[in-house]
């Protein structure tokens, strides 16, 4: 089983074959998505009609929208970075606070605290969603109909998403830095407060440089959760869906090679991301 | 020195206090909360336990929360098995490059939405899909076959979304292990089931538990997979959660259930670390 220990030659070859299955049954379902969405058909299915970039370009004119023509899904796009971005900004922020306050402060509670922290990891999505839905479209509820003031903010729509998805993100982010910040030696620090720093300017010019790697990645992770987060999002979401529910609300009525092209540019768009940070990390550990 | 330390004890407190309460604890309370009131007249409201009562003597309700419970445990312990050898190999056998490009090979799926994976698999096993069309290829077949809208093909979706987060704690824990041990045990006269059980999987223990954890919270609380893979009698509860909510306008029930479903993960949870003698903590900070 280990290098070491002989195995028979059947074994191996038994666990080779394993191995293809697995990494075979891991590619086929996203390169068949990829696939078809250069079909000529207007159907995501065998037979194979010649390859076309008309669900990515076609502009309507001959009874096909590509993606990059449908309003509906690039509408649902720019929602969806909004998200993001800003899930993106409030959770690295208090990831980095919480970080710090649990990597480097000792307190009475901590302990407690810090299973509160891990908390939103064994919480379904769809109950985080559920509950921030009920206490606060219900609290909007309450204050419409008691002081006939109108809480928007509260009621479904991207706010209320943003903060369905910062109440489990955050918890991922605290991780990520502050496994990065645990590496970090604090006589570095200290050597800057000695020679003359005051604490501000040592956090910010010895601790944050080192925990950038970390900070990078957490955000990377962040965007792309929230991006492609669907069991929170759909209980939270207004009118303005982001892309990942409106693909849904599409497949429902019946698949095309569009939605083949949409998941294309996401697949695309978050392997990009995913290498700049893998390459960053990389080298900056080096 | 002192008066700055709790200065930033406060500064750092008071964020994490403020997402925690607000996001966390708040919203659950509430929940738990509306899920004991009855809605008496449009404007009034009772404590009650209706919306649990309906939960047990409407069929529907338990029988479809017993089912998510135990096919998420199946389908938690098929994702182990499947990983494990795929882990090991990562961990143990395969070197230098090879090992990052299998380890990324396991990734990259995961930088696609559960959606674009799910979708995958509906081409792939629907009725006018790849498989059906293969194996009329193959002549196996007469007619196509529609392998989609059954308990199977939502388990191999839900496998398939669980798959990285089994992977990669376990490559973790076994990564750390000295082939010193398993030699060890092969000396001493153990045979392959003995050293498996006696050093191999008490050592990966901690990887283990946080892979069926995450993998059983995120199959119990998966929604997209079930709805688009499942058939007419394959409901998620999940989806009933979602049912009372956004179609039926039924928050109270809504909210019943949903406590439902979060003490039962939990209970769960707790059961997985108990058993096994890890903590939350371990497993997963």
């Amino acid at each position: 089983m280990i290098r070491s220990v002989p195995r028979s030659r059947w074994f191996n070859g038994l666990y080779l074959a394993y191995l293809v299955a697995f990494f075979l049954y891991l590619a086929l379902p996203l390169v068949v998505t990829a696939a078809f969405a250069f079909n000529d058909a207007p159907f995501p299915s065998l037979p194979w009609k010649g390859a076309t970039l008309d669900w990515f370009i076609a502009d309507g004119s001959e009874g096909r929208t590509g993606f990059f023509h449908d309003s509906g899904l690039l509408a649902a796009l720019w929602v969806s970075v909004k998200i993001a971005f800003w899930v993106t900004l409030v959770s690295v922020a208090l990831g980095c606070g919480n970080a710090v306050l649990f990597e480097r402060l000792d307190f009475r509670g901590k302990e407690f605290l810090y299973l509160l922290l891990l908390l939103p990891l064994v919480i379904p999505g769809v109950i985080l969603g559920v509950s921030i839905l009920v206490f606060y479209s219900g609290m909007a509820n309450e204050v419409a109909r008691a002081w006939a003031v109108e809480l928007d903010l509260f009621r479904p729509g991207t706010p209320l998403v943003v903060m369905g998805q910062v109440s489990f993100i955050t918890t991922l982010s605290t991780l990520v830095i502050a496994a990065r910040l645990r590496k970090f030696n604090p006589q570095l620090e200290e050597a800057a407060l000695n020679l003359g720093a005051t604490p501000l300017v040592a956090w910010f010019t010895v601790t944050l440089p080192w925990l950038l790697p970390a900070i990078f990645g957490a955000a990377a992770m962040a965007f792309l959760m929230s991006f492609e987060n669907f069991n929170t999002t759909v209980m939270l979401t207004g009118s303005d869906t982001p892309l990942t529910v409106a693909l849904f609300n599409r497949l429902r009525e019946g698949s095309t090679p569009v939605l083949n092209a949409a998941a294309l540019v996401l697949m695309v768009a978050s392997a990009l991301l995913a290498a700049l940070v893998l390459r960053r990390g990389s080298g900056s550990n080096a | 020195m002192r008066s700055t330390g709790k200065l930033s004890l406060w500064l750092l407190l008071t964020p994490f206090a403020l997402w925690i309460v607000l996001l966390v604890l708040l919203p659950h309370v509430q929940m738990l909360r509306v899920s004991f009131q009855v809605r008496e007249s449009w404007d009034t409201l009772a404590f009650g336990v209706e919306q649990y009562r309906n939960f047990f003597t409407e069929s529907y309700y338990w029988r479809t929360f017993l089912r998510t419970g135990v096919m998420s445990l199946f389908t938690t312990l098929i994702t182990l098995l499947i990983a494990f050898p795929v882990a090991w190999y990562i961990a143990r056998l395969a070197r230098g490059r090879a090992k990052g490009w299998l380890f990324l090979a396991c990734l990259v799926p995961f930088w696609a939405s559960e959606l674009v994976r799910t979708y995958g698999w509906m081409i792939l096993l629907r009725e006018s899909g790849l498989f059906s069309a293969a194996l009329q290829g193959l002549g196996w077949v007469d007619g196509p076959v529609e392998m989609l809208y059954n308990d199977v093909a939502v388990i191999v979706g839900l496998v398939y979304n669980g798959l990285l987060f089994m992977v990669v704690p376990l490559v973790t824990t076994l990564e750390g292990m000295d082939d010193n041990l398993v030699e060890a045990g092969y000396d001493l006269g153990g045979g392959h089931v003995t050293v498996m059980r006696e050093i191999v999987v008490p050592w990966a223990m901690p990887g283990i538990v946080s892979g069926c954890i995450v993998v059983f919270m995120l199959t119990l609380g998966s929604y997209l997979t079930p709805i688009l893979m499942g058939g007419k009698d394959s409901a998620w509860f999940t989806g009933q959660i979602f049912t009372q909510f956004i179609t039926r306008f039924n928050w109270e029930q809504g909210a019943a259930l949903g406590v439902l479903l979060l003490v039962l993960s939990s209970l769960i949870v707790w059961l997985g670390l108990k058993l096994t003698g890890q903590s939350l903590r371990k497993v997963m900070g």
